[in-house]
């Protein structure tokens, strides 16, 4: 750091620098917990990386440490980037929340932010996340009405609140406009194995589905479905996580993809001008965080329409995809006539909607 | 109520077929190396090595057939250090095996660096005409690709070598006594090395399958564990050709089936279903082996040992 | 013409010396490899050996690091070494390490929210014996139906990972966490926490079991009856038998020892670093210690200085990740390079090296 601000200098001298005062090199530092070759969660918050490099050229430096098991060692590696002179440090698991928090109090000058968890006890912790069961309604509309055998599938990694969020929701949505759907859900207790997202595709297609979704990051889904549709069968698919648009025009019709860019372009920019503050950030369509990939000619234009409909009352925040009334799968009732469900009811949620079939498990 | 009316049979068996494949291809190379009395627990790092090395080479080259090649030659490459170190400078082949995983995790991940999210050329089933059509058994026997076939034929000719062949007959005697084979002029160490790079080779096959054709894209740590999955079935096995063939297929049959079972919406626990390979294998083991007849226990004698010859 | 000739017994210069070699090897072809990545070798090589251990600005934290990493590592590598060392073969204490975790936990978490000085104790116990039941599975297999013991402990650890899975998203899950997977904290639960014993040393009382457990593997194999069954039942069989080794008490014995240890070392885990109960909590230690156990050449204070060496890999490497941007793939292929030298040059202390024609005898 140290170096990079005497660069810094030394480019200001020769002026190169367009500001009007010398400031430091920023350092921001991401741990990951896979890959970034993962092509999916962790590609796409590496993106989000490339894209604060981008936008701040000199003035950051950007360090990253993936495949940080959850636990001591994401603590260790956290430690030492706040010992390497980082000023913010994205850390991008749940599963990195107590680990998250106890660096933090050892480090009260570097800022924190934590995906997807809700832990902030101290003043420079923050969290962020993103609402993918927005466009998991815009997806589970389009299935809805692409489905000719009335079976939608969705395979999902494990039995957490963001994942019936998404199954709830794509499942609500689709059973709008096509009151006959049935959901098959199949739960693969893994986040990232192609071979077994492969087979759990083909399971569906096998039992009649011919949509899928889901809710890991593989393209083996996809693949699955291109291969049943060249011996003939009709299956449709949607990218997740990043746009997979190597299977458009058909399987993949449509794909919901993991923005991280405008955010960290945003909180790194607060630290440089010293406005950053702790808080809860969980944006969704308004801030571009979710994005919905391009919607191939295999989906009928008014159908399309019908989504990009969607997709502009989700942005401009007239619609939110969780209003009432929705009824449990027990026949309780969930959200009463036009109540829209608070942000601690979905972060907890932890059943299924009406009209859906089997358990989650427990 | 369960309604599993929508689980067809034969659409079961033809698919767990396919996902069987990578686990038995590596499964019958592990065979012939353990035949020749060496234990080689790197399956893992030689599978994933093939399946960039395929991966890599049928991108550049547009041809699956060619990718395949290279997967096998990428991984018996690797699998020769692990013979250089266990047979010239005798390591124990369980670390070594080991640490061969290791470096075949990293090394693939270093060399896939440039081929993440790219699609692979398409490997097409191949086409049985009119004997594609035939009921039940269309589906099952003539709808796969070459790779499945080939698979099959490896089984097979992996059987017909160990039982009617003289090499077959020489490598057995290298696995179960290394000092009386030495003691008859064979060259125990040349033939052991030639098994593992062979072994190696199969490695790389599976990988490659997985992806090449099952997933088909290149993702760091992709194989996701089929390795120990292919050392496991080798000793479920017992060291025959025949019962590899039957633990990959019943293994991948279980997978494919509790998946299936999820999918019509049975209500068993799911948590259960997904264990439930690993403790279905374990009790046929323990079936197998209980047996006193068959225990004659099949394991070659000389497994796992180093050799040295002192005259 | 090359060949090896076996010394009547290992050279002990070579024994201290091969280690040494290894390292100066794979920081040659380490070298080698970080250039062809574009990185200045020197620099790598630096970061990976030398800062975890005395760079100023980090070795204050990750020196203490080292023990923390190196703990679990050494503890269940203990265990291994006593079964390897008899031909038994354990390739499962990833699988006894979860069950380990879960048992201890699971019984801390039924008193919750007692203060009892009994609890973590109480847990300890509890942790070692979830290991080793977990670990008594193959173990009786074996003995009742010669089920092969390699297969069975391997497979479990995916029947184990299932089980810790549908503990952090089920039966173990915080009731408080609002539906999030993972148990309540154990570390934030005075209670059950394994805390930092002496502060800034890292030391923690999974890193005082690993000591203890060194100690007591080096006095059972060179002055305990147990010790020199091993041993016997490892080299010679036959012999051991006519010696009056009961093999299937063997088996027992090490196999309950392995999976004890490998679940107390869960179970400090659980309640220490890691904090508590979640999907991926473990995190290999028990298949990295299998690699311990061999580098440390199956002897205790081999195994204590392998373990060492193994987190000082993995302590530098994530330095070395941030700090020159080498990818973690070119880490993990250079640990992989450290134990092919480590095994190789191994020959050198049980061979002699000769060049010439063979003399004749």
């Amino acid at each position: 750091m140290k170096l990079k601000s005497l660069l810094t200098s030394a480019a200001l001298a020769a002026g190169l620098a367009t500001g009007a005062a010398a400031q430091d090199t920023t350092t921001v530092g991401f741990v990951y917990v896979g890959p970034v070759g993962d092509g999916g969660w962790t590609y796409q918050h590496d993106q989000g990386r490339l894209a604060v490099e981008a936008a701040y050229g000199d003035k950051v430096e950007t360090i990253f440490q993936e495949n940080v098991p959850e636990g001591p060692d994401s603590e260790r590696v956290m430690t030492q980037m706040a010992l390497a002179g980082a000023d913010i440090i994205f850390t991008t698991s749940f599963g990195y929340m107590d680990a998250t928090n106890a660096v933090a109090a050892r480090f009260p000058d570097v800022k924190f932010e934590h995906a997807t968890g809700y832990k902030r006890e101290h003043p420079n912790v923050a969290t962020y996340d993103a609402r993918f069961y927005e466009g998991r309604a815009v997806i589970g509309t389009i299935a809805g009405h692409m489905t000719e055998t009335n079976k939608i599938g969705y395979i999902a990694s494990f039995p957490i609140p963001e994942v019936i969020q998404g199954i709830n929701s794509s499942f609500l949505h689709a059973q709008k406009v096509n009151p006959d759907v049935e959901m098959s859900v199949v739960w693969v207790y893994t986040w990232f194995d192609p071979a077994k997202e492969a087979d759990a595709a083909n399971a569906l297609i096998n039992n009649g589905v011919d949509v899928i979704m889901q809710h890991t990051d593989s393209t083996a889904p996809q693949a699955a479905a291109q291969a049943a549709n060249e011996a003939g069968g009709r299956v449709f698919t949607f990218g997740q996580a990043s746009d997979m648009s190597n299977f458009a025009p058909s399987p993949r019709i449509a794909s919901i993809i993991d923005d991280w860019a405008p955010y960290y372009v945003k909180r790194v920019g607060m630290v440089m001008d010293g406005t950053w503050e702790s808080g809860h950030s969980w944006g969704g369509m308004p801030e571009g965080e979710v994005v919905i990939g391009p919607i191939t000619e295999e989906v009928p234009a008014a159908v399309k329409a019908e989504a990009e409909a969607m997709i502009a009352a989700i942005t401009d925040g007239s619609y939110h995809p969780f209003t009432g009334p929705i009824m449990k799968q027990d026949g309780s009732v969930f959200l009463a006539e036009g109540e829209v469900a608070t942000d601690v009811q979905l972060v907890t949620m932890d059943f299924y909607v009406q009209g859906m079939t089997g358990e989650i498990p427990q | 109520m369960m309604d599993l009316s929508s689980i067809n049979p034969v659409v079961l068996v033809a698919s767990l077929m396919v996902a069987a494949t990578p686990i038995l291809l590596a499964a019958i190379g592990e065979l012939i190396v353990e035949k020749s009395g060496v234990l080689n627990l790197g399956v893992e790092g030689m599978m994933i090595t093939g399946a960039i090395c395929g991966f890599i080479i049928a991108v550049e080259s547009g041809s699956p057939v060619i990718g395949f090649f290279a997967a096998a030659l990428g991984a018996a490459l690797l699998s020769s250090i692990f013979g250089f170190l266990t047979l010239v400078l005798l390591s124990n082949q369980v670390a070594t095996g080991l640490a061969l995983t290791l470096f075949g995790l990293g090394l693939s991940a270093l060399m896939g660096q440039g081929y993440i999210g790219i699609k692979a050329p398409t490997t097409s089933p191949l086409n049985f005409g009119v004997l594609g059509d035939i009921p039940l058994i269309g589906r099952i026997l003539f709808s796969h690709d070459w790779m499945v076939y080939l698979s099959l034929a490896l089984i097979a000719g992996t059987w017909a070598f160990l039982k009617f062949t003289r090499a077959g007959l020489v490598l057995r005697a290298v696995g179960e006594s290394h000092d009386a084979a030495h003691a008859l002029g064979y060259k125990v160490i040349r033939i052991r090395l030639l098994a593992i790079m062979f072994g190696g080779a199969c490695a790389g096959l599976g990988g490659a399958y997985l992806s090449l054709v099952r997933v088909p894209q290149w993702t760091e740590g992709m194989t996701a564990g089929a390795g120990w999955i292919a050392l496991a079935i080798v000793v479920f096995a017992s060291w025959k050709p025949w019962r590899v063939l039957l633990g990959a297929y019943l293994f991948g049959g279980i997978t494919v089936l509790q998946l299936n079972l999820q999918a019509a919406g049975a209500t068993i626990p799911v948590e259960l279903l997904s264990m439930s390979p690993y403790i279905i294998t374990i009790l046929v083991l323990v079936i197998i082996s209980a047996d006193r007849r068959r225990a004659a226990l099949s394991a070659p004698a000389d497994l796992g040992k180093p050799f040295h010859a002192t005259s | 013409m090359i060949r090896l000739e076996k010394r009547p017994s290992p050279s002990k210069v070579w024994t201290y010396a091969t280690p040494v070699l290894a390292v100066v090897l794979t920081m040659l072809a380490g070298g080698i490899l970080f250039a062809i990545l574009g990185k200045d070798p020197l620099e790598a090589i630096r970061t990976i050996f030398w800062d975890p251990l005395f760079h100023p600005q980090f070795s204050g934290f990750s020196r203490p690091q080292l023990l923390v990493k190196a703990g679990p590592l050494i503890l269940i590598a203990i265990g291994l070494s006593m079964g390897f060392r008899a031909g038994i073969w354990n390739i499962g204490a990833e699988g006894q390490y979860i069950v380990g975790a879960l048992a201890g936990a699971a019984a801390g978490l039924a008193l919750y929210p007692s203060e009892s000085v009994l609890i973590f104790p109480m847990m300890v116990i509890a942790g070692a014996l979830g290991g080793w039941a977990w670990a008594m599975i193959p173990a009786i297999l074996k003995v009742q139906f010669r089920t092969n013991e390699i297969l069975v402990s391997l497979l479990l650890v995916y029947v184990a990972e299932n089980l810790l899975a549908s503990a952090s998203v089920g039966w173990l899950r915080n009731p408080e966490g609002g539906g999030f997977p993972g148990s309540r904290s154990l570390s934030g639960w005075d209670a059950s926490s394994n805390p930092e014993l002496i502060a800034g040393t890292g030391m923690h009382w999974g890193v005082v079991a690993g000591f203890i457990a060194v100690i007591f593997a080096y006095v059972v194999m060179s002055r305990h009856l147990l010790g020199y069954h091993i041993q016997l039942a490892g080299q010679a069989p036959r012999a051991a038998r006519f010696a009056g080794v009961n093999p299937s008490r063997l088996i027992i014995m090490c196999l309950g020892i392995s999976g004890a240890l490998a679940g107390l070392a869960g179970l400090f885990e659980v309640t220490g670093p890691a904090g508590q109960i979640s999907i991926d909590f473990n995190a290999g230690y028990g298949f990295t210690a299998i690699i311990v156990a061999f580098l440390g050449r199956l002897n205790p204070i081999g195994i204590l200085l392998a373990g060492m060496l193994m987190a000082l890999t993995y302590i530098g490497g994530e330095l070395a990740q941030f700090m020159l941007a080498l990818p973690a793939a070119a880490i993990q292929a250079f640990q992989g390079m450290l134990l092919f030298f480590l095994l190789g040059v191994d020959v050198l202390s049980n061979y002699r090296i000769r060049i010439g024609a063979r003399e004749t005898a």
